[in-house]
């Protein structure tokens, strides 16, 4: 009886998880092993039990891979979906740091309030914030009109749709991000280390470089890959922010699937960007392992 | 009327309650208990003493039902419980974390048993009052844990395992999250509780102290084996090996050679030379054989003149003197380098030590204040 | 602790740059123009707008259907997998379990859209609302049975073994001892579930069919072409809802820790 409690426990959730998550995924490798057809669903070889396993298998190839690789867009549009992440997890990090450090220094009855107003806008929609930078970013949005007030420019700036705005839009939504686990790891710095650093002989700047950012390491590291990994696979922020010249390979999947209907080449693109972010969401695993057995 | 002392365990006609029959435990490849055999009986408080990792707890773990024997049997009043779930178990165990159920208040903490029984409302709130009223809560009821002291939490977890009138009641640790001084008078509470409730109590503890001041019976572990069974007196003052009169107190521990001689006395030869020590022993030795002699402190006295006559003597000079208020224990290092720690009272108050450092002294105790050991 | 002028500019830009947008969103919604951009005085014409939009009504209640049910499913399957996940011991087959727990924290909407759009074809399932049920439980039971899990690796063990120990089945400890005591935990889950599903715009847009528009799919057609004031009347509304919920959350969370804090207080001083 508490055998068969504890088996149904475990199939539930299991047996959910292998339906509607391995399972699909096997499905869009076969299917980006496959070719396009002029039919419903649009691709072959459809399998049967009649032909058998082998037939079915032997009719897969790599021809898809192998068009991704010959053509230039996929290559680009990796390649810059690859730039684009890194600069803007980059910037974020540089913009993040600061705020992280001047919470944690904060008063400590501030500490709270400002933890808030840093998660408050994650439990607001993601679309919305967005969209908040379209009026401000297009040519006669709110930046162009306080520039132009200021008389800093006397032509409106194009900054909507173009990459520019992308770097904004990733740096804007995933800014919360990068703050959090830097922050959570300068507050556990002890305050005597720096005390010690400057008793010692290091600057107040010396003894940030030394002691403050290598022990908030962990935090860097883990902001980062928060930051980068969905960054590389992003579809609305180049969709809505980018112009037609912003390649990123989510933007690439979507066009792909939904405007080509090429269903193979888009699982193909799904395949390959899943392969190139094993490496960094296993990186990012490791660190937050040796973070938990310090 | 006479009291009868309370001794089942000599009573040959008496079933235990407990019965521990050859079990062994292993996890995986480390073995927690091995073949162990134990009787324990109705209105017993009995203890489970012996450092971390001895084993202790598993015993408990396997009373309680949360562990099942790797072999053996264990039964309660004749029964075996293997197959038993710990909810289905006439036992109760009072936590070490005490594990009072953070979102009750104290009075549903300790109704949460008998609700589990469906005890009828009017009775269940008479058994509640009746838990508070012995453990002294009555005006703390509809607080919740964390509005309480560490004593108190103590007590509501006493209480609440004692509510459904288990016939053994298991106690982890009971007293370990307690300071030294409430520690002492919570002992003599459960003592007093034990008492008046008539219920048999199996306390695991670390603390010898605590271990020979509640028990009727006190077993000594190591390593997943018994190595003691007895009252509280007899290990202190027979213990049947060196490592139970290590563990118990303070204790002197002479390592020599047998030598039997006539009515029950043995003598120990120590090194070449040496003066042999003259003990009354109850087991027999060969001779030759090696052996212990254990001799506590305080049947050891010391003083500046040769004592007229006594069974052992032995010259040394005083090299250390500790001070613990009541007692003064002297380190008298004899002339082959080794410590001999002997201890008196401290009856006359600003009385000067009756010996300083270095001082040349004589020790001496009489046959049968040691206990000869084979092992 | 004294803050340096720098740490002061550091949080002031840092928090101007997190919230002016969404303070700019909020005053344009009252804005009488059409043009998002040009101020032409204050009025609330867009949210009547809004209000008689019916396609944008049919959208929330559509959305707002799929959210509650899905994060309802999420939440109790994904706390079933936190507490195989800390409780289970060793079964078969348990590092592909956690490793299909964590898989989809991690993985690109676009890729978990396609691949759930691929199955439903698979099988033959009508796209509609069930499906972005399906699809929306299925990840937010990951996000769920991470937050339940953290809340029941530092569960004290010995509350449930003293409630089996006072007569409880599994079941019924489980009922009456571990769960109304990591309920905080799941409520958590089912918040983030819930909000998960009414961010969505990818995943959704993949398993829906015509039958079921949600907002988030709405919203994105509305804007691609352009800004829209009706939009900014929206976003006021959502973006008002969700300060509100969160200003109340974090209210209470500080009144109990102050409540327990003093009660400790007071019952060392008892003791």
């Amino acid at each position: 009886m508490k055998d068969f409690r504890r088996t149904l426990l475990i199939l539930v959730p299991y047996l959910w998880l292998l339906a509607l998550f391995l399972v699909p995924f096997l499905i869009v490798v076969k299917i980006s092993l496959s070719d396009i057809a002029l039919a419903r669903p649009p691709y072959l070889p459809q399998f049967s039990w009649a032909d058998g396993i082998w037939s079915f298998l032997s009719q897969l190839d790599l021809e898809n891979f192998a068009f991704l690789a010959s053509d230039d867009l996929y290559w680009k549009a990796y390649l810059s979906s690859l730039r684009i992440a890194l600069v803007s997890t980059l910037l974020t990090l540089l913009i993040g740091y600061p705020i992280a450090y001047g919470m944690a220094r904060a008063p400590e009855e501030w500490r709270a309030t400002l933890m808030m107003l840093v998660i408050l806008p994650f439990w607001t929609s993601f679309l919305i914030r967005v969209y908040a930078w379209m009026g401000i970013l297009s040519q006669e949005g709110f930046l162009n009109q306080f520039l132009l007030w200021t008389g800093l420019i006397s032509t409106p700036l194009t900054i909507l749709n173009t990459n520019t705005a992308v770097y904004i839009g990733i740096v804007y939504t995933y800014l919360p991000f990068m703050i959090l686990p830097i922050y959570a790891a300068l507050d556990r710095l002890d305050g005597s280390l720096i005390e010690a650093a400057e008793d010692l002989g290091c600057s107040r700047l010396s003894a940030f470089w030394l002691v403050t950012i290598p022990l908030s390491r962990n935090g860097i590291i883990a902001g980062s890959f928060l930051v980068f990994i969905p960054a590389l696979g992003e579809f609305v922020i180049p969709s809505l922010l980018g112009g037609s010249g912003t390649l990123m390979i989510g933007k690439v999947l979507w066009e792909e699937f939904f405007s080509n209907r090429d269903w193979p080449v888009a699982s193909a693109v799904a395949v390959v960007l899943l392969l190139i972010l094993i490496v960094p969401i296993v990186l990012f695993q490791r660190n937050q392992q040796k973070q938990g057995d310090p | 009327m006479p009291q009868t002392k309370f001794a089942p365990w000599d009573d040959p006609n008496q079933k235990p309650l407990i019965r521990f029959e050859n079990v062994t435990k292993r996890f995986g490849d480390f073995t927690a208990i091995e073949a162990l055999t134990l009787d324990i009986y109705e209105r017993e408080f009995f203890a489970l003493l012996g450092p971390s990792g001895c084993g202790k707890t598993t015993m408990m773990r396997m009373l309680a039902g949360f562990e099942a024997p790797t072999s053996g049997r264990i039964e309660l009043q004749g029964q075996d419980i293997a197959s038993v779930p710990p909810n289905k178990r006439a036992v109760n165990m009072m936590f070490q974390s005490y594990a009072l159920f953070p979102h009750l208040t104290i009075w549903d903490n300790i109704a949460f048993g008998l609700r589990r029984d469906r005890m009828p409302k009017h009775d269940l709130a008479d058994r509640v009052e009746e838990m508070l009223k012995l453990v002294r809560l009555e005006q703390f009821a509809r607080r919740k844990p964390h509005q309480i002291s560490g004593g108190q939490r103590q007590r509501v977890a006493l209480a609440r395992s004692l509510a459904k009138a288990p016939k053994l009641l298991l106690l982890d640790e009971p007293l370990g999250a307690l300071d030294k001084k409430l520690r002492q008078d919570t002992q003599f509470e459960l003592m007093d509780i034990q008492e008046k409730t008539g219920t048999t109590f199996v306390i695991v503890t670390h603390d010898q102290e605590e271990a020979m001041t509640v028990a009727s019976r006190v077993a000594v572990m190591d390593q997943g084996a018994l190595m003691q069974v007895d009252t509280p007196e007899q290990i202190y003052e027979a213990p049947n090996s060196v490592y139970v009169a290590d563990f118990i107190g303070d204790v002197n521990i002479i390592a020599g050679t047998a030598q039997p001689d006539a009515d029950g006395v043995v003598m120990l030869n120590r090194a070449e030379g040496a003066t042999p020590l003259r003990t009354r022993s109850e087991i027999a030795f060969a001779p030759g054989q090696p052996c212990h002699l254990a001799i506590r402190p305080e049947k050891i006295a010391i003083s500046a003149e040769r004592p007229e006559a006594a069974d052992n003597m032995l010259q040394g000079k005083v090299m250390d003197i500790a001070y613990i208020g009541n007692l003064f224990t002297y380190h008298v290092e004899l002339p082959d380098g080794s410590v001999i720690k002997a201890q008196t009272a401290n009856t006359k108050r600003l009385a000067s030590r009756s010996f300083t450092w270095e001082e040349p002294v004589w020790i001496a105790w009489t046959d049968s204040a040691g206990v000869l050991l084979d092992r | 602790m004294r803050l340096s002028w720098f740490n002061v500019t550091s949080l002031t830009l840092g928090f101007a740059f997190l919230y002016l947008p969404m303070v700019i969103l909020v005053i344009y919604s009252f804005n009488e123009s059409k043009l998002v951009t040009v101020w032409a005085g204050f009025s609330t014409r867009w949210y009547g707008e809004l209000f008689s939009n019916e396609a944008f009504l049919d959208a929330a209640w559509v959305t707002l259907k799929v959210a509650v049910v899905s994060s309802s499913f999420a939440t109790v399957l994904g706390t079933m997998a936190a507490y195989v996940l800390v409780r289970g011991g060793r079964f078969m087959g348990r590092t592909l379990f956690s490793g299909m727990i964590y898989a989809p924290l991690v993985m690109p909407e676009v890729i978990t859209g396609l691949s759930l759009l691929l199955l439903f074809i698979g099988i033959g399932l009508d796209r509609g609302v069930l499906t972005v049920v399906l699809a929306h439980t299925t990840f937010s039971m990951c996000y769920v049975s991470v937050v339940v899990s953290s809340r029941l690796m530092t569960f004290d063990r010995s509350l449930e073994e003293a409630a089996l120990d006072l007569g409880c089945s599994p079941w019924d400890a489980f009922r009456l001892v571990t769960l109304p005591i990591i309920a905080p935990a799941v409520i958590s889950g089912w918040l983030l579930a819930f909000t998960l599903s009414l961010d969505d715009l990818v995943i959704a847009s993949f398993t829906t069919g015509p039958s079921a528009t949600t907002l988030p799919i709405k919203i994105f057609s509305a804007v691609r072409l352009g800004v829209s004031p009706e939009i900014n009347a929206l976003s006021t509304i959502m973006i008002g809802l969700v300060t509100i919920g969160v200003l109340t959350a974090s209210l209470a969370t500080k009144r109990n820790a102050l409540r327990q804090k003093k009660d400790a207080q007071a019952a060392a001083r008892a003791a």
